[in-house]
């Protein structure tokens, strides 16, 4: 294929046959170095039964324990998932999934009540998950514009070409372009305390700190040049299925608007698998000994705006406590226990193998 | 003449011009015929440009590109990338159109360079300058505006600027002296001439009025055939032909040399010279590997084709419902949906091809031409295949064929030079029945022939007296040595020492120098060749003078040389030696059996043997003689016939005198060589043109064949008395016998071949009996098959090809190699799979057509156990490792389609995609396939059985390669898996906040580029610092490369989506269990193959390992502190040992750091 495009040599002896003479032939000696004779000091390792088997024993006995570490502490998160699609009719928001339209100014809202059985202890958080939706789909992945996100002024009014076909509406360029921002997750959980004598108590919920540091700071920007985001996007027109431009995302807190919207910035990492969950609120933990959240009755408050059932997708509220590996995921642990017992196991085996041939091999030697 | 002139012209132009098509005609400084002779037809000639540069300036760039895109690979590539431009696919062009344009800019700009160095060469030839003869005055002018029937003046040491006709030279005899050095590499002088005509021409004036015409044949690329004739025009008389041969013609690039100068006259120029015409580019070989890499492609090809048709149909099958088609928050354009669907359908087939083309890299192509290009380098830089004598070391011509060394089932190899030194050695002469053996000690003393003789017959002395004369006399006229007198020599070795400058014997073959020195040392010494008389000096003193008539010059076929000289008491003599077999059946009188006998004993001794024979002419039968050699020579048409009739005509009715025998003796370490390859496993066969005695002497000599070998016999002197038909078969039966027995018994005998060129051509002969008597080429090679030597000897050049091509393409379709130092060796070089020149004294020939260049046979052990061995397992290691990396890469890939809606959604990010193979993990590869070496050097040649356990292209068979996919797709599941489990609807990051899909994609593949890395570094056995700094140094590139492609907002990237994605990854502790994890899974498989592979049933290689491991660590124990010696060389490693932390590297580190341990307790159980 690509042979022969290295044969210099064979061109070399073209015309230099007058000039290869015999003066040079003291030159030609090849250098005694370690690297051109190819006796560079060389650490030879060789996988034998006997030398890699204590290393199995080795990663087995670290496995095993970091694995049980790992599982035990999955164990000990608390997690409470809830789906609140509507999709049975007896569902709080049948209704609501049901007769959904676009074009409503009434928001549709449906309660869900569910009972914890265990508090939460310290930081709870709060994710919404969605099933079923390809954040992932290529045309989706790649229908957004960074450089209007990061504040661009000329691609504020004029996106990139793969925003397409949530590029313009009309002649006015959308702000913020394509069809993650387009899809925006829209629904509004507020969630209740149902204390002993019935009275609902509204559990804060923190909606800064979702996103990353990074991206709330430094990839996501507003564009510049104007302190009145209205103004600063009088010029580009709202994502069509978005009830309110981006301006008003969150009017009351001019740090959390716009393009540097929180809830915003989530939803625009584009998750890995058609399954997935983001984070939606964090709810402090209390001064004190009491729990997060203590064990009772709730009331989950639901502005359902954002239709699922069209694509067969699924809708869900979580609540989860965090350890310092994360979400509740036996899996971690799981697979390190086994690796672990596997190696600990093949260990054995090496073990016998070696007693059996090792010896054999090293006492005969290679027929000479 | 005047007819034949008249038919000439009526043959130019009528239908039976078939004869001079091929010719041309030169008029010596364009000059017309005189008027009538013959028409003046001026030919257009070519100018005396050379050009060997392929491009131009204005066509460098189209042309090369077009050279380079006929490549299929780069085609691919063009075509993958064209269509990445032209639809949207899910990679930028960048990804494949940075490294094909990278690939494609260094390969421009490499060729090039050459092409630019050709320019200048042949800019600074075609300007160099030459004198040329014009109006009878030298006139000064560049070489490339000579042209054809210019007529040139050459001075001494100059090159020739064309291929000349000599005219006449400074030297009264007409003749010069030329060395072909820089053509055919042969260093001797040789002697051409003017023909008489025109040699007494002295001045520039004389050769302008020279009136000729040349006719000769058109150019041809045969440096030693030249045909032609020279009319010349005397004033209005007829005009006289003269012939001309090779030895009047003057090559371009061959130097004059002991002549002042000389005057020719060019017939060819620029391109058509035989020195151009014969640097045309030979054919290319392809090595096995490179067969199987193709094989391979081919199924990845497949692989890439079915996976993107896969994707392509469930895509449809599951975008069948609109929701999922065109779900709410993910709508076409437009343009998209008025596209029909067979056209959308066919541009996702196409982005599922781009998306997963990257299984078949650009990269591997680079490295494997790198690898090559650059390990070649260390066969040239070997210092022990530099010879000292030579000044030289090993050449590498061809560098696409390193590998190959390590595959060669048959070596081929030509005795005289090769097996033997060339280095020739009169032993003694038998001159009638008497033996005469110079003392060998006395070097250059006159030894009374007396003293040394041992008689073995007594005959009358006058008889005997006279015999003894001619026969002396025979070996110092029938020779073409020439005499080279140089006083500035150190050789008093060589040179006679009388008083005279000393002075040097120079030919072509060395048996002849042998010969004469030998006469030398017997009394009788030949001075010199004078105004075409042969001086002798006798034992006498006197000087006898011959005068030297005609050379019927040596030739392979006849096997025999003659001259025909005149003594000064005027009697005509023709003397002729050559093979035995030659000269007995012309021979009519002389003790035949006595020297038949001696000639058999010395051949069976291993020398080499010539006949003497001499013939005396009366005055008639010389004029016979005389006028049989002029027709012919004067021939323009089927010369060599004619010239080889009329020596069979003159070649006849000789007395014998006698034999001689000349020692050729072995190469240094010829038999140790032969040897190591046998027990390598391989079939060396000789090939030969010497005959069958001492051929087969030399074959026990070199332990080819051993006392225990039964010999089997095909040659002529069988099938003369048995059918051919019987003898084949006969032997077979034997050899099957053999075997069936041999296979229950424990020492099986071998068996050796000896089939000379008679019985060959008839075994290779087309059966025309058809079925009856079965296909005798297949018994042949059954019976080769079965032996472990074979001598052919008696054979002709082509013949030894024949050979070659026969077993290549024998069924197994073994891989040959053949060696040789000769002229004679060029064809079956050029034949074998792997050509082997070896720098003889025979000239360069071979050196020159071969792959690879040697300067002795011995150095061929090296060549093939050490770097064929090296070479062929480091270019194994690096095909199959980089099919498996990319399935590691793409299948993943692959897997994401279905959880992404078949939506090409690519899994990593575009940097990732291309830079994966470019620089995260193409140097460890790289660097590992020049460096590796999985057993010592010494070992290797200690244990050239070692060398059976890669026979047979034993690492790149199908199911290895099965192996490795399978590995590359065991690891893509669990790399792809392993994460999505991590990933599947849960948070791993301390703070509750969420990755995305680039972040699965980075996960991926930071455990993908460690684990690929980590199995290399599995496969490594010798660690040098090289390997250290490239693997862990790549890992470490990775890693810095990660940190700052997220640590900026890129400003020239129209996306930012891996921006802290890498940063954030790093902060969860889950990603880096996992990471850790991943990668113990990945290699867990492959180290528990290697260990139990090593355990359960170990290859020679891997015992051989293990001994020299347990060697290195009692060398290490016997200075005292145990353990001690082997922690020098570990000790650089500590540093990445601490600041590495996941477990795949620990594996295989803390295994390898237990070595010494596992070694203790070996050593102490004994």
């Amino acid at each position: 294929m690509m042979a022969s495009s290295y044969n210099a040599k064979e061109e070399d002896g073209h015309h230099s046959g007058a000039s290869s003479g015999t003066g040079l032939s003291k030159n030609k000696k090849p250098d005694n170095t370690a690297f051109k004779q190819q006796r560079l000091p060389a650490w030879q390792p060789i996988l034998t039964a006997g030398s890699v088997l204590p290393a199995f024993f080795v990663i087995g006995l670290i496995f095993i324990p970091i694995g049980i570490g790992l599982y035990v502490t999955s164990n000990n998160i608390k997690e409470f998932e809830i789906d609140y699609t509507g999709v049975s009719s007896d569902s709080p928001c049948y209704n609501c999934a049901k007769n959904f339209t676009w074009n409503t100014t009434e928001p549709c809202v449906c309660t869900v009540n569910f009972t914890l059985l265990q508090p939460f202890e310290s930081n709870v958080f709060m994710y919404y998950g969605l099933s079923n939706f390809y954040q992932n789909h290529r045309r989706y992945v790649k229908s957004r514009d960074d450089r209007q996100l990061n504040g661009d002024l000329s691609a504020l009014t004029d996106p990139s070409k793969e925003c397409e076909p949530y590029r313009k509406s009309g002649d006015v360029s959308i702000a913020p372009c394509g069809a993650i921002a387009n899809s925006l997750f829209n629904d509004t959980l507020v969630l209740y305390y149902v204390d002993s004598n019935n009275s609902k108590i509204e559990v804060p919920l923190v909606k800064k700190g979702i996103a990353w540091w990074t991206d709330k700071h430094v990839k996501f920007r507003n564009p510049a040049g104007n302190s009145n985001l209205t103004l600063a996007f009088r010029d580009t027109a709202k994502p069509v299925n978005w009830a309110k431009p981006v301006y008003e995302l969150d009017p009351s807190d001019p740090d959390n608007n716009g393009f540097i919207n929180e809830d915003f910035i989530v939803w625009m990492r584009t998750a890995a698998l058609p399954t997935f969950r983001k984070l939606y609120r964090i709810i402090q933990k209390k001064s004190g000994t009491t729990p997060t959240l203590p064990n009772g009755n709730y009331m989950l408050n639901i502005t359902y705006n954002y239709p699922v059932l069209s694509f067969d997708g699924r809708k869900r509220m979580i609540l989860s406590t965090i350890s310092w590996m994360g979400g509740k995921n036996p899996f971690l642990g799981i697979a390190y226990i086994t690796v672990g017992s596997i190696c600990f196991f093949l260990g054995v085996v090496l073990l016998i193998i070696h007693h059996k041939y090792d010896n054999r091999n090293t006492s005969a030697d290679i027929p000479s | 003449m005047d007819f034949s002139l008249l038919r000439n012209i009526i043959s130019r132009y009528c239908v039976g011009e078939e004869i001079w098509v091929d010719s041309r005609t030169v008029y010596i400084g364009h000059k017309e015929p005189p008027p009538g002779a013959e028409a003046y037809i001026p030919q257009r000639y070519p100018d005396n440009r050379i050009v060997s540069s392929k491009y131009t300036f204005w066509n460098f760039i189209p042309k090369n590109l077009f050279e380079q895109f006929r490549r299929i690979a780069n085609f691919y590539f063009l075509v993958i990338f064209l269509v990445q431009l032209i639809i949207d696919t899910p990679t930028s062009p960048v990804t494949s159109g940075l490294p094909l344009f990278f690939v494609i800019t260094v390969t421009a700009i490499k060729q090039g360079y050459e092409d630019w160095l050709r320019h200048k060469a042949d800019c600074s030839i075609n300007e160099c300058p030459v004198d040329v003869v014009q109006q009878g005055k030298v006139v000064r002018t560049q070489s490339h505006k000579l042209r054809v029937g210019d007529i040139v003046v050459v001075k001494e040491d100059e090159t020739f600027p064309c291929d000349l006709i000599l005219l006449s030279s400074s030297r009264s005899d007409g003749t010069c002296y030329v060395t072909t050095t820089s053509l055919d590499g042969e260093s001797s002088h040789k002697t051409y001439y003017a023909i008489p005509d025109t040699m007494a021409f002295r001045t520039e004036q004389e050769v302008d009025l020279l009136h000729a015409t040349i006719e000769c044949e058109q150019p041809q690329p045969d440096l030693y055939k030249f045909v032609g004739r020279i009319n010349i025009y005397k004033d209005k008389e007829e005009p006289v032909a003269r012939p001309l041969g090779a030895e009047n013609l003057l090559l371009r690039g061959a130097t004059l040399k002991n002549t002042q100068h000389i005057y020719a006259v060019a017939v060819y120029t620029g391109m058509e010279t035989k020195m151009a015409l014969n640097y045309q580019s030979k054919s290319q070989k392809r090595s096995a590997v490179e067969k199987s890499m193709n094989a391979f492609l081919i199924v990845y090809l497949c692989i890439l084709i079915s996976k993107a048709v896969i994707n392509t149909v469930l895509k449809y099958a599951w975008q069948w419902s609109p929701d999922r088609d065109e779900p709410w928050y993910n709508h076409r354009t437009e343009h998209e949906r008025q596209r029909h669907v067979v056209i959308r359908a066919f541009t996702d087939f196409l982005a599922f091809m781009v998306l997963f083309n990257y299984i078949i890299p650009v990269s591997m192509y680079v490295t494997v031409e790198m690898q090559k290009f650059l390990g070649s380098y260390f066969i040239s830089w070997d210092e022990e295949m530099f010879d000292e004598e030579l000044g030289e070391g090993a050449q590498v011509n061809t560098s696409d064929l390193n590998e190959e060394l390590g595959q060669v089932e048959y070596v081929f190899t030509d005795k005289t030079g090769t097996l033997t030194e060339n280095n020739m050695e009169f032993i003694e002469c038998c001159v009638d029945g008497n033996v005469y053996i110079p003392h060998a000690i006395c070097n250059g003393q006159i030894l009374s022939a007396a003293s040394s003789i041992d008689m073995i017959d007594s005959s009358p002395g006058g008889y005997r007296r006279e015999y003894e004369d001619l026969f002396f006399r025979a070996l110092c006229l029938c020779h073409t040595v020439q005499v080279k007198e140089e006083e500035t020599v150190d050789g008093i070795k060589r040179g006679i020492h009388q008083g005279r400058p000393t002075s040097f014997y120079i030919s072509s073959s060395p048996d002849e120098v042998a010969l004469v020195e030998g006469m030398k040392r017997l009394g009788y010494t030949y001075l010199r060749l004078k105004d075409n008389y042969m001086e002798i000096l006798n034992k006498d003193d006197e000087i006898e003078r011959f005068e030297l008539l005609h050379v019927l010059n040596f030739d392979s076929v006849r096997r025999r040389m003659s001259v025909i000289v005149k003594s000064s008491s005027g009697d005509y003599l023709l003397f002729c030696k050559g093979a035995d077999s030659s000269i007995f059946p012309r021979v009519v009188s002389g003790k035949v059996e006595q020297v038949k006998a001696r000639v058999e004993q010395n051949a069976v001794e291993g020398l080499r043997t010539l006949c003497v024979a001499y013939r005396r002419l009366s005055q008639s039968e010389y004029q016979e003689a005389c006028h049989h050699l002029m027709e012919a020579k004067l021939a323009l048409q089927d010369r060599e016939q004619r010239l080889a009739q009329a020596y069979d005509i003159i070649e006849r009715d000789f007395v014998l005198l006698g034999a001689t025998a000349v020692e050729d003796r072995l190469q240094e370490k010829a038999a140790d060589t032969i040897e190591s390859l046998h027990k390598a496993g391989m079939k060396v066969w000789v090939l030969t043109g010497d005959k069958m005695e001492t051929a087969a002497a030399t074959c026990y000599a070199s332990k080819l064949f051993r006392r225990t070998t039964q010999i089997l016999e095909l040659t002529k002197k069988r099938t003369e008395e048995q059918s051919l038909h019987d003898v084949l078969f006969e032997l077979n039966r034997t050899v099957l016998r053999q075997r069936s027995i041999s296979g229950l018994s424990v020492d099986c005998l071998d068996f050796g071949l000896i089939i000379d060129g008679a019985t060959l051509s008839a075994v290779l002969k087309p059966n025309q009996e058809g079925a009856g008597h079965g296909n005798y080429r297949e018994i042949f090679l059954e019976i080769c098959r079965n032996c472990s030597a074979v001598l052919c000897c008696r054979m002709a050049p082509l013949q030894k090809a024949q050979i070659v091509k026969l077993i290549k393409a024998s069924k197994e379709h073994p891989i040959t190699l053949a060696i040789g130092d000769g002229a004679n060796d060029v064809s079956m070089i050029l034949e074998a799979h792997v050509g082997i020149g070896i720098m003889g004294k025979e000239g360069r020939q071979a050196a020159r057509n071969s792959d690879y260049a040697i300067p002795k046979f011995k150095h061929l052990k090296k060549m093939l156990l050490v770097h064929g061995h090296y070479y062929y397992i480091r270019i194994a290691e690096l095909v199959q490792y980089f099919f498996y990396k990319n399935v590691c890469f793409i299948f993943p890939q692959f897997l994401y389609q279905f959880f992404c809606g078949f939506s090409q959604q690519p899994l990593y990010d575009t940097a990732y995609l291309t830079l994966y193979n470019i620089s995260f993990t193409s140097l460890p590869i790289l660097l590992y396939s020049l460096v590796e070496q999985h057993v010592s050097m010494d070992t290797l040649k200690r244990e050239p059985s070692l060398y059976r356990d890669i026979a047979k292209n034993s690492l790149l068979r199908w199911p290895v390669f099965l192996y490795w996919t399978c590995l590359g797709v065991f690891d893509a599941v669990v790399f792809f898996f392993g994460a999505y489990f991590l990933f599947d609807n849960t948070t791993f990051t301390s703070n509750g906040q969420m990755f995305g899909n680039w972040t699965f994609g980075t996960l991926i593949f930071t455990v993908l580029v460690f684990t690929v890395t980590l199995k290399l570094a599995l496969d490594t056995h010798h660690w040098t610092w090289i390997n250290h700094f490239v693997i862990w140094g790549s890992l470490l590139f990775y890693v810095i490369f990660s940190l700052l492609w997220g640590g900026i907002i890129w400003p020239f990237l129209n996306y930012q989506r891996m921006y802290y994605v890498f940063m954030q990854m790093l902060s969860s502790g889950p990603a880096w269990l996992s990471i850790i994890l991943l990668i113990t899974v990945s290699l867990l498989p492959d180290v528990i193959k290697k260990v139990l592979c090593r355990a359960m049933c170990p290859t020679a290689t891997e015992r051989a390992q293990r001994v020299s491991s347990v060697q290195v660590l009692e060398d290490s124990l016997a200075p005292g502190s145990g353990g001690g010696g082997g922690g020098r060389e570990r000790d650089p490693l500590h540093p990445d040992r601490t600041c590495e932390g996941d477990s795949g590297k620990k594996a295989a580190r803390s295994s390898d750091s237990l070595v010494p341990h596992s070694h203790s307790t070996l050593l102490s159980k004994p």
